[in-house]
Order: C-alpha cells, then sequence, then structure tokens
C-alpha cells in the first residue's frame, strides 16, 4: 500500500468509469480522505493526464486491478456498457450503483425495460455474487463537489442511500456523510426505486428534512 | 491567479451570441411560426454585427421550439447582409451527421463571407438528431471520436485519406470548396467530459466550456485539464471559451422578470424529458447569482459575472445563448443590443484595466 498512514483506516475507493462522474466522486471521495484508484474501460495510460489533473491523489490503474483492490466499488460507466460488463470483477464487493436509465437519453435498453423492478434491482441481480448500494445518482455530477457542507450545517443536502445489505448501506452512508451530505437511508434497492429519474428526488436539492418530507407524502399517495 | 485571460493565454477577448432557433413570441404574446422564427434569426444576426459583436452561432437542433435543422442556411443569409461578425454552428452534432457534409457546407459558407466562418463540434447533447438520422444512441462515442478525427483531416486541406467504421473510407479524396486560407477556427464543445477536452487537444481543436448549471468555477480543472493535453500533444497554446445562457435588460429586475417565467416553462418542459425536477425561485436566484452558471441582470451584473468566470476559467471567449423560448421578439432584440454596446465594453474595461 502506498496510500499515507492518516488514511489507511478508511476503506478504498475504487472507481471504474472515468467520465463525467467518476472523476469528480473520486476528487471529493479524496478530499474526505479516502484512498482512491480509478479506471477507464482499459489502459491506465489513457487516463493518466484525467487523473492526475481532476483526481490529484488517485492512483489510475487496469478495472480489474482497481476492483480487486477496492473496499468499496463505485460503478460509473454508461449504462448501455452494463450488459457488457464482466460482473466476476466485482464478486464479493460492495458496489455502489450510480447509475441511471432514462430511455430518451439513453436510447430504450432491453434488460432495463421491465417496470416490476428499478434499475438498480436488475443490476443486483446481474451482480449477484455484490452487494449492490444504489446512491449518488440522483446528484449532478457537476454540483457534487461545490454543494458540500459540514456536518450539522442547515443547508447540508441528503443523499438517498438504498440497499438490501445493511452493513453495505452503513459503509457507503459513511462515505457520503464523510464526503459532506447526510445519508438517508432506504430500507431495500426497491425502496431505492423513488431516487430513479421522473421520481421527485432525482435532481432535486433537498435537505435532510425535505428528503424526509418527501419520502412521507409518498408513503401517504 | 489574477492573470487577464488574454495573458494567460495570449487571445484576444472575443464575444458571442448563440441561439438554438428558440420560438419567440410577437407583440401580443404569440408564437411566431417556424418560418418567422427563422426570419427573425437573420435580423437578429444582423443586429449583433452592427453592434459590434464578434460571432453569431446556431445550435443545431431539431424540435418543434427549436426548428433550425439548417443553422448553416441562416448563417449564409447572415453573411450576405454583414461584414464583419463570425458565423458558425453552436453546436454541429457532428455523431448523427457526415464530417465531409459538414466541411462542405461551412467551407462554402466560409467563401460567402470571405473567411468569417467558424465551426463548433459536439457530441450532441440535444440528442434529437440520433433516432431522426438513423443512429443508436449507444454509438455516441465512437460516432463522435471518429467523426472528429476526420473532420480534423479534412480541415488539414485535401486530398484526405481516412478510414473508420461509421462512414465510408477516403482514399486520396479532394474535398471541395478548397479553402483560400489557412483553416477557419474549429472547437469542441465539452459538457464535462473529460474525455472530449483531451479529444480537442489531441486533434488541436480549440475548447468551449457549455456551462449550463452549477457554478462555473468548477469547469477550472478543465481548462487547466486542456492547457495540460495540449502541451502533452507538443500543440501551440489555444483559445479557450464558455458558453452560458443568459438575459441582459435594463435592470436586473426588468432582466429577472422578463427571463424567469420563459427559463421556468422551458426547464418544465425538459425536466418532464430527462426525469429531473423543476427549478424553484430559489434555485433560480442561485442560478443567476455569483456561483451559478445564468447571465440575467442589467449590463453591470452580467458584465462583472462574464469576467469573472472568464478569469477564473483561463478563457478569451465569451457566448451568450441568448433568447429563451417564449420570450418577446422585442426583449430579444433589446438584449442583443446592451451586450453589443454596454456589456462587452464593460467586460472589455474590468479585465483590460487589471492586465
Ligand atoms: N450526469 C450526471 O450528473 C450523472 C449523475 C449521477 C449518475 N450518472 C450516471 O453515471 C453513469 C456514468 O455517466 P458518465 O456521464 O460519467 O459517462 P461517460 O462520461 O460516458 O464516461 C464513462 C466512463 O466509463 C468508462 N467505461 C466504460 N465501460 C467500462 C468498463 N466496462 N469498465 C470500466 N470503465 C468503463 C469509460 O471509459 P472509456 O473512455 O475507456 O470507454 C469512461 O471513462 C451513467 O450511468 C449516468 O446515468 C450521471
Amino acid at each position: 500500500m502506498t496510500s499515507p498512514t492518516s488514511t489507511t483506516t478508511l476503506p478504498r475507493i475504487g472507481i471504474l468509469g472515468a467520465g463525467h462522474v467518476g472523476p469528480a466522486i473520486g476528487r471529493v471521495a479524496i478530499e474526505a480522505g479516502y484512498p482512491v484508484s480509478i479506471a477507464g474501460s482499459g489502459d491506465p495510460a489513457k487516463i493518466a493526464l484525467i487523473t492526475q489533473i481532476l483526481v490529484p491523489g488517485a492512483k489510475a490503474d487496469w478495472p480489474a486491478q482497481v476492483a480487486a483492490e477496492a473496499d468499496i466499488v463505485i460503478l460509473a460507466i454508461p449504462l448501455h456498457k452494463f450488459n457488457t460488463f464482466d460482473p466476476s470483477l466485482v464478486a464479493g464487493k460492495v458496489v455502489v450503483d450510480l447509475m441511471n436509465y432514462w430511455a430518451p437519453i439513453d436510447g430504450t435498453q432491453q434488460l432495463f425495460e421491465d417496470p416490476r423492478y428499478g434499475s438498480s434491482e436488475i443490476v443486483q441481480r446481474h451482480l449477484s455474487g455484490s452487494r449492490v448500494v444504489k446512491s449518488f445518482n440522483h446528484a449532478g455530477y457537476h454540483e457534487i463537489e461545490a454543494e458540500r457542507r459540514p456536518a450539522g450545517s442547515p443547508d447540508r443536502l441528503a443523499l438517498g442511500v438504498a440497499g438490501d445489505d445493511r452493513k453495505a448501506v452503513e459503509l457507503v452512508a459513511a462515505l457520503v456523510e464523510n464526503i459532506g451530505y447526510d445519508a438517508v437511508l432506504l430500507d431495500s434497492l426497491h425502496e431505492g426505486r423513488i431516487l430513479e429519474p421522473g421520481g421527485p428526488v432525482f435532481g432535486a436539492s433537498l435537505t435532510k428534512e425535505q428528503f424526509a418530507q418527501v419520502l412521507t407524502e409518498k408513503t401517504a399517495a | 491567479m489574477n492573470d487577464s485571460p488574454s495573458l494567460r493565454t495570449g487571445f484576444p477577448l472575443t464575444f458571442g451570441l448563440d441561439t438554438f432557433g428558440d420560438v419567440h413570441s410577437d407583440e401580443n404574446g404569440t408564437l411566431n411560426s417556424h418560418a418567422q422564427t427563422i426570419r427573425n434569426i437573420v435580423e437578429q444576426g444582423v443586429l449583433a454585427d452592427s453592434v459590434g459583436i464578434d460571432f453569431f452561432g446556431i445550435g443545431e437542433h431539431h424540435t418543434d421550439d427549436y426548428p433550425l435543422s439548417a443553422g448553416d442556411l441562416v448563417l449564409s443569409a447572415i453573411a450576405a447582409q454583414t461584414r464583419k461578425i463570425h458565423l458558425g454552428s453552436a453546436v454541429t452534432v457532428l455523431s448523427s451527421d457526415d464530417p465531409v457534409r459538414v466541411f462542405q457546407r461551412y467551407s462554402t459558407l466560409n467563401a460567402l463571407s470571405s473567411g468569417r466562418v467558424e465551426v463548433i463540434l459536439g457530441r450532441g447533447s440535444s440528442i434529437d438528431s440520433f433516432p431522426l438520422f438513423g443512429y443508436d444512441l449507444s454509438d455516441y462515442e465512437v460516432l463522435f471520436e471518429e467523426k472528429s478525427e476526420l473532420f480534423a483531416e479534412l480541415l488539414k486541406g485535401s486530398p484526405v485519406t481516412w478510414t473508420g467504421t461509421t462512414r465510408a473510407a477516403l482514399k486520396d479524396q479532394d474535398v471541395v470548396p478548397h479553402l483560400e486560407a489557412e483553416s477557419f477556427p474549429t472547437w469542441i464543445g465539452v459538457g464535462g467530459s473529460p474525455q472530449s477536452v483531451v479529444r480537442a487537444a489531441r486533434h488541436g481543436y480549440n475548447l468551449i466550456l457549455a456551462i449550463i448549471g452549477g457554478s462555473p468555477a468548477r469547469f477550472q480543472p478543465f481548462s487547466n485539464l486542456y492547457l495540460e493535453a495540449l502541451e502533452h500533444f507538443e500543440r501551440p497554446a489555444q483559445p479557450i471559451g464558455v458558453h452560458s445562457m443568459g438575459h441582459v435588460a435594463a435592470t436586473d429586475e426588468q432582466a429577472q422578470e422578463e427571463f424567469w417565467p420563459r427559463y421556468l416553462a422551458v426547464m418544465k418542459h425538459v425536466s418532464r424529458t430527462r426525469g429531473f425536477a423543476i427549478p424553484t425561485p430559489e434555485s433560480f436566484k442561485h442560478e443567476i447569482g455569483p456561483h451559478g452558471a445564468i447571465y440575467v441582470g442589467s449590463p453591470e451584473t452580467v458584465a462583472r459575472k462574464i469576467a469573472a468566470n472568464l478569469r477564473v476559467l483561463h478563457a478569451s471567449r465569451f457566448q451568450l445563448k441568448f433568447g429563451m423560448t417564449g420570450l418577446a421578439h422585442t426583449a430579444v432584440m433589446n438584449n442583443i443590443e446592451l451586450y453589443g454596446t454596454k456589456v462587452i465594453p464593460l467586460v472589455r474595461e474590468i479585465l483590460g484595466s487589471e492586465s
């Protein structure tokens, strides 16, 4: 391990995807003290410059290496690439799914065209050896850095964290809190559907209280 | 860093106006027809020239509220009535077009306008052209990568040789009309994809940062990435631009009153198609404030904000997306006039006095 000793207590974040979203998450995770590795679809040389400038302090590596070393894998690839993603890469890992499915933007993806399930439930079914947690999907990547606030700030925003595995959810909730957001825990990936595009949380900047309000209204309706 | 942008990158400040061909309303509040919208854009381009604006750009769109699918034709009408202003796309959705045709159309316009063309290439955040022309959205990366590579070849002049998977290969092909002088300035518009920033540098394109929400300052790393990548590919320095939306009127209050209801209506529509929440008066206040991406207000307010963000982003070009859908034609013309006669001189003054 080459990470400084002060950070070795925090889990290693492995980001798969170096596009709009991956580096933005990597940057704030590093500033929160987490060791971070990042990969594009292949040779780390291709993302060396991006890593050096946009995620200073992160290690660029091959996807398999990033996944293998990570305690939390952040899956930040385009949804239309998911059907070619190899589940064995992340077997046994906690995987944060921040992908969104919205047909007008992504084109129709047959795999996700099942109204009974949320997109993260479908992701979990394919990554059967991983513990999938849905989070970070409903915030704009371009605001994730500017909207961070210390715990207790009146204008601190909330991010939903949904999953079927309590321990995994808590690990990701701690990441959310350490980055600078209140974590609102949802009991299952099925509940996590409220975080999807078209829902009341997506793209809305909500505090913990406003988030709770939305959840109550939803249950009452 | 407090360097003025022209000091940092060595490029003169230039200012543009961009339209997506938004449908506006007449004096009775009735929405204009597509045909009237197009004729009005010519009038706007001519006015922009007469008040000293450097660039007028038309963004390709294919929808009922943005009926500007053939912007280059509109630009040629503007070219015929103007002498100085540069004309171009903002953006050309290159992924769903043929680079050879794009080159032919804009080198023709360049001939007509005696060298006043600039092209801005985009991957296409406005995705309506993909189904229209039979392209699959899942292919947007390979389409844009290959086509931006071919376009860079075309700009070098004929004969052109190129092979790829997204169109027929070219072998020693003469593509006409030839350019008179060196190639016209070509930019890549980027909304936050670091791959696109690096691609712009790799092919030697200028960079336009399209900043449509959130804090403009957060784009600074992208400017740094671009400058760093140019060095990496051993290319000379090239200019960086910023594209953002806004509206200028005599006072802050008037500008906000005119803009907000139109913006809200457009965003309600966009929210439905994109699945995100509708803006609130509070989120709007934030966006038009110093840490937001929208430039709405009096000439002083807008000029101060432009100057601050050009400086932070090492940019020498600012392009205001003006004329939000549904605004009155008169308000739009007034905006163009104030931008040319008040905003631009003020920005020059603010940045000039620092250098
Ligand atoms: N836009 C937002 O604000 C926002 C917010 C939250 C969530 N999201 C979601 O975030 C996801 C990513 O979006 P994006 O805009 O960041 O995509 P993007 O800019 O297209 O970038 C995708 C990245 O994923 C990499 N990649 C593709 N396949 C891979 C694989 N099998 N293994 C590792 N890396 C791979 C690509 O690498 P190469 O370049 O090497 O192919 C590229 O670096 C989407 O599902 C989106 O819905 C977006």
